[in-house]
């Protein structure tokens, strides 16, 4: 509390009431343009919006706000022991990548933060899933320069065998995870949020247990950000061994020569990049009738061309694994198909070693949504737009929200701690919706896949709805100065348009670098920006950057000036 | 697909595809539309078309269209990775897809023949019937797939030196597998994903490999042997064919077989050249450069049997002594044409087609013609002409791993040469290094009645300066 307040006060001229402080009209403007020197893209989304907004609703806020604020005037005057008065403003269930961003804007704010968490800080993403694998990708794609003898030779190099010590590689990605674990850890200590150990139940409306002790702990707003876990389809036996979820795989104890990967979505793409540059030869099992599914087609086609087909990976469509089977007495994995479709058995596999890579199950058990009459639909927490939580009445569940893979809106990291600043946004008195269309998602292979937005095939189908006209640009990185410098030229990027009014509808990248090079486009969108306006922008040359710029030239808008009212996206 | 024209980004000569356009480069796909056109206008071929003004080859990504399929004007048939991004390609005429001539993953020059279209499906099998006898000289398009067999070297100089029984690396694994225990008795393959690819690109047969890998599964290493294997037994098999010149299955042992035509008259020639003195000189020759050279051109058609004749051709234009001949004993003839013969083993025989004036023809137009040659010969339609105007022989058994030999001087010419194999060598340079280099060995045999040994040393000497300095044979 003490920490929290006094953060407040030196970024902000208001007195020890600061907490109520969004009562006045013109605070909350100091306070967002403030926000806005040092966070861009998705916050000022939030003041465009609530700039705009504020005019038709302003009214409405003040009551509301300045009846709440005499209340919480109240709580902070009388902290100890007042019935009325919650223990935290905010309690995080859940310390993975939603919740620590969520906490950390909650200070900002100067909310009093508590986050629960059973397990480890840091979650699925900095534990067992993106930070360790990246630390294995980082290998991975050396491995594969330094065996690529054709490329060193364009470049002129001479490098003798390459080899590598698996125990050496699993270190990397374990000292990494833990490594940016206390990082995350330290910046919320350092802030003032409490950590509260052990597994958090809900008991009742604000009222959430914590561990085995009977200690309940009151919170006024309660966000639920408890991750989600391997999912592992039924028939599929999991030792830890030789049949495998990510959460194994990530250790890295053993290269089996012959690893079969079910599912080709991002987890089994970059696993597979992984284990071949190892050494593994891969078999991919998916069950739709392509590999990639959820890419645009166009990027999927390129990437199975350059990711799939040139290695040591083979892969059955359209089957489903119903029986997996880990070795044992020196007999070898087992994988039973059955066709997607008939239904009827199709082929058995013999295997060194088969990883489930089916997609991850939200992890709500436990967390007593019952006391609060919350039903989950195949696990995940039902929410509106806002995260709000929906209980089984389809009504909206006062001061609780659900954010990231256990809402299961958008799978990804980054949606999470998006999500969480969005509510904290909104427990703070402001009207806040996150733009999920402006959240990026990329696939850390070599090289790398990247998109925001739509998919071609979407664009099309709510152009079609909607009745607007969608253009398709495209630049290679054949094209580009750096790519063809580091000999990377393998590679596309895609954007997806409306040329009437020049609106970004979705930019997909496959090569070098894919995804760092999204965030123009993911920015774009979050703005609102128009191609228009974008392809004036400099791109700094020689750089991979100008293969955005040129996509952005290179799309034909037939409004040419952008509208002096520079609207928000629609949200 | 078809959006993808539609894309703005696409640049203007996209209208360019498939349209034959007349500024394709000089090769072997100009003469070879205009004796189609002459012979049969209803099958057209389909160009790689130059989507790019600085694009001189392409490689096909995919072909949408498969054979057989029916095609319609500006409907999509193969999407073709330029060097600037992938483009979908459209036919112009109605017609089916006959033949496909260059597979997915191929890289051809912009301008050669990928695919043959046939106006009625009628004509497909035409269509086919004169893909497959262009693929020989068009599979050296497919330069970007892996190399087909572990034997790089040979395999270059070998390459479309004539008929000889060059068979792929098929299915002729001697090791046949009873049990791999992985197989349950043979009902399924395992194989690893990699051997299968593998397999597929070496063309082994799986059924017939024995799996060292666990459990008897076939791996990688499993696959190479048994298509290195083949490939040996491919090279002996026809090794032995070209050197008897009858080793066909169902041989009769012990019985008495009489010479047939052709036999009597090799039989003829090889006695005569017993009264010939002659003598043999070797040179060792360095073909890195001219393998670099063939491996550009193999794209426009062009041979290694082209390459060796052209540049005998021009070594022989310096020292005319080696082009001469001696019949009578009393006098001898300067040639006025240089014509190289080149021996062919061919189904129970040899034979020795000519490449008439090598030193003036182009090396696009020799390479026309030698193909032209060879499917004559298989087809025993050479004239006389065709086969007995030699005043040099050129006799090349590199394609089989020799790496020297000696060749007989056939009567009526004053030298032959036989050419080895080029060979990765370690070779001692003169600033004290060692480094390793592509050599092959050649030894000519001349008629010392008129050829002495300095003007074959010379003569050898300017042809290893042409050959280790290629630039010449092309222009």
């Amino acid at each position: 509390m003490q920490s929290s307040l006094s953060l407040s006060v030196s970024s902000n001229s208001s007195s020890a009431i600061h907490r109520s402080s969004n009562a006045f009209q013109s605070v909350p403007l100091a306070h967002s343009s403030h926000i806005n020197l040092r966070f861009c893209g998705l916050r000022r989304e939030a003041l465009g919006f609530y700039s705009l907004r504020h005019s038709d609703s302003s009214r409405v806020r003040l009551l509301s706000t300045r009846s709440r604020s005499k209340k919480l005037v109240l709580a902070s005057f009388s902290d100890n022991g007042s019935p009325k008065s919650f223990d935290y403003d905010l309690l995080i269930i859940g310390a993975g990548v939603g919740g620590h961003g969520a906490a950390l804007h909650a200070v900002e704010k100067g909310l009093k933060t508590a986050i629960v968490e059973g397990d480890v800080v840091g979650g699925t993403c900095v534990n067992r899933g993106c930070v360790p694998s990246k630390a294995l990708l980082a290998v991975s794609g050396r491995m594969r320069e330094l065996q690529n003898d054709h490329h060193l030779k364009a470049l002129g190099l001479q490098v003798a065998a390459a080899g590598y010590d698996r125990q050496g590689v699993a270190d990397h990605a374990n000292n990494l995870a833990s490594k940016i674990r206390s990082n995350l850890t330290n910046s919320m200590k350092a802030l003032g949020v409490d950590i509260l150990t052990g597994f958090g139940m809900i008991l009742g409306p604000q009222k959430v247990k914590v561990g085995s002790s009977d200690k309940v702990i009151t919170a006024k707003d309660i966000i639920i950000a408890t991750g989600s876990v391997p999912f592992v389809p039924k028939g599929i036996e999991v030792d830890g061994k030789t049949v495998i979820t990510s959460d194994h795989a990530l250790k890295l104890e053993t290269v089996p020569d012959w690893i079969a990967i079910v599912g080709s979505g991002y987890i089994g793409l970059e696993f597979s990049d992984v284990y071949t540059a190892l050494g593994s030869e891969v078999t991919f099992i998916e069950a739709l009738d392509q590999l990639m599914p959820g890419f645009d087609p166009e990027i999927g086609k390129l990437a199975q061309r350059v990711l799939i087909n040139p290695r040591k990976i083979d892969y059955h469509t359209g089957v489903f694994a119903t029986k997996i089977t880990p070795a044992k007495d020196g007999k070898p994995v087992t994988i039973e198909l059955i066709d997607a479709k008939t239904k009827e058995p199709k082929d058995t596999l013999e295997v060194d070693a088969a990883l489930i890579a089916t997609g991850r199950a939200p992890f709500t058990q436990g967390l007593g949504l019952e006391n609060i009459n919350v039903a989950t639909q195949r696990g995940f927490v039902p929410v509106d737009e806002q995260m709000r939580v929906i209980d089984s009445n389809g009504k909206l569940v006062p001061h609780l929200y659900c954010i990231g893979d256990a809402n299961g809106k958008m799978m990804l990291a980054h949606a999470a701690s998006a999500q969480g600043i969005s509510v904290v946004e909104q427990v703070s008195g402001r009207d806040h919706v996150l733009n999920h269309l402006s959240i990026p998602a990329a696939c850390f292979t070599h090289p790398e896949i990247s998109m925001v937005g739509l998919t071609e095939p979407q664009a099309r189908e709510k152009a079609e709805k909607e009745g607007f006209e969608v253009s398709i640009a495209k630049t290679s990185f054949k094209a580009n100065t750096k790519a063809l410098a580091e000999n990377e030229g393998e590679g596309l990027a895609k954007l997806i348009y409306r040329p009437d009014n020049g609106e970004i509808l979705g930019v997909h990248i496959f090569g070098l670098h894919a995804a760092d090079l999204i965030h123009e486009a993911s920015n774009a969108i979050a703005l609102g920006t128009r191609i228009q306006d974008i392809k004036f922008a400099v791109h700094a040359h020689p750089t991979l950057s100008e293969v955005l710029d040129e996509l952005f030239k290179s799309a034909k808008v037939k409004a040419h000036t952008s509208s002096p009212l520079n609207e928000p996206v629609a949200v | 697909m078809a959006q993808l024209l539609n894309a703005s980004f696409i640049p203007t000569t996209s209208s360019h595809t498939l349209r034959r356009t007349p500024n394709f480069p000089p090769g072997i796909c100009i003469s070879g539309r205009r004796s189609r056109t002459q012979v049969q206008a209803k099958i057209r071929e389909i160009f790689m078309p130059a989507l790019s003004s600085t694009m001189t080859e392409g490689k096909i990504v995919s072909w949408v269209k498969s054979e057989g399929d029916q095609l319609s004007k500006g409907e999509s048939v193969v999407v073709v990775e330029s060097d600037k991004a992938d483009m979908d390609v459209e036919t112009f005429y109605d017609g089916y897809l006959a033949a496909i001539m260059v597979e997915e993953g191929g890289v051809a020059a912009v301008g050669s023949a990928i695919a043959l279209l046939a106006e009625t499906e009628s004509e497909i099998d035409e269509a086919r019937a004169k893909a497959n006898s262009s693929s020989q000289s068009l599979s050296s398009s497919s330069s970007s797939t892996p190399p087909p067999a572990p034997q790089p070297q040979t395999g270059k100089i070998a390459e479309n030196v004539g008929p000889a029984p060059v068979s792929p690396p098929v299915k002729t694994v001697a090791a046949a597998s009873s049990a791999h225990p992985a197989s349950e008795g043979g009902k399924r393959i395992v194989a690893s994903p990699y051997a299968k690819k593998l397999a597929k690109e070496l063309k082994v047969d799986l059924g017939r490999v024995v799996g060292s890998g666990p459990l008897g599964r076939i791996v990688a290493k499993d696959v190479e042997a048994a298509a290195s294997s083949a490939a040996e037994a491919a090279a002996t098999a026809a090794t032995a064919g070209a050197a008897t010149s009858a080793a066909v299955p169902g041989i009769e042992l012990g019985t008495v077989v009489p010479f047939t035509t052709m036999q009597s008259a090799v039989s003829r020639n090889m006695v005569e050249s017993l009264s010939v003195p002659t003598f043999r000189v070797g040179y060792t020759i360095t073909t890195d450069a001219l393998d670099a050279l063939y491996k550009k051109v193999k794209s426009k058609g062009v041979t290694m049997t082209a390459l060796l004749a052209k540049a005998t051709a021009l070594a022989l234009v310096k020292h005319p002594v080696v082009n001469s001949s001696c019949r009578d004993g009393q006098s001898f003839v300067y040639n006025s044409s240089i014509n190289i013969a080149v021996a062919v083993a061919i189904d129970g025989g040899l034979i020795t087609p000519v490449l008439q004036d090598a030193d003036k023809v182009d090396i696009y137009s020799l390479s026309r013609k030698w193909k032209e040659l060879v499917d004559k010969a298989r087809a025993k339609q050479l004239q006389p002409h065709e086969y007995n105007t030699g005043t040099f022989t050129l006799s090349n058994l590199g394609m089989f791993g020799v790496d020297r030999f000696d060749a007989i001087l056939p009567p009526g010419t004053g030298a032959i040469m036989a050419v080895g194999a080029s060979q990765p060598t370690a070779v001692g340079t003169k600033d004290g290094r060692i480094g390793m280099k592509n050599q092959m060995q050649v030894n000519v045999t001349a008629d010392h009645r008129v050829i002495y040994g300095a003007d074959l040393a010379s003569f050898l000497k300017t042809l290893a300066s042409i050959i280790e300095d290629p630039k010449d044979l092309t222009f």
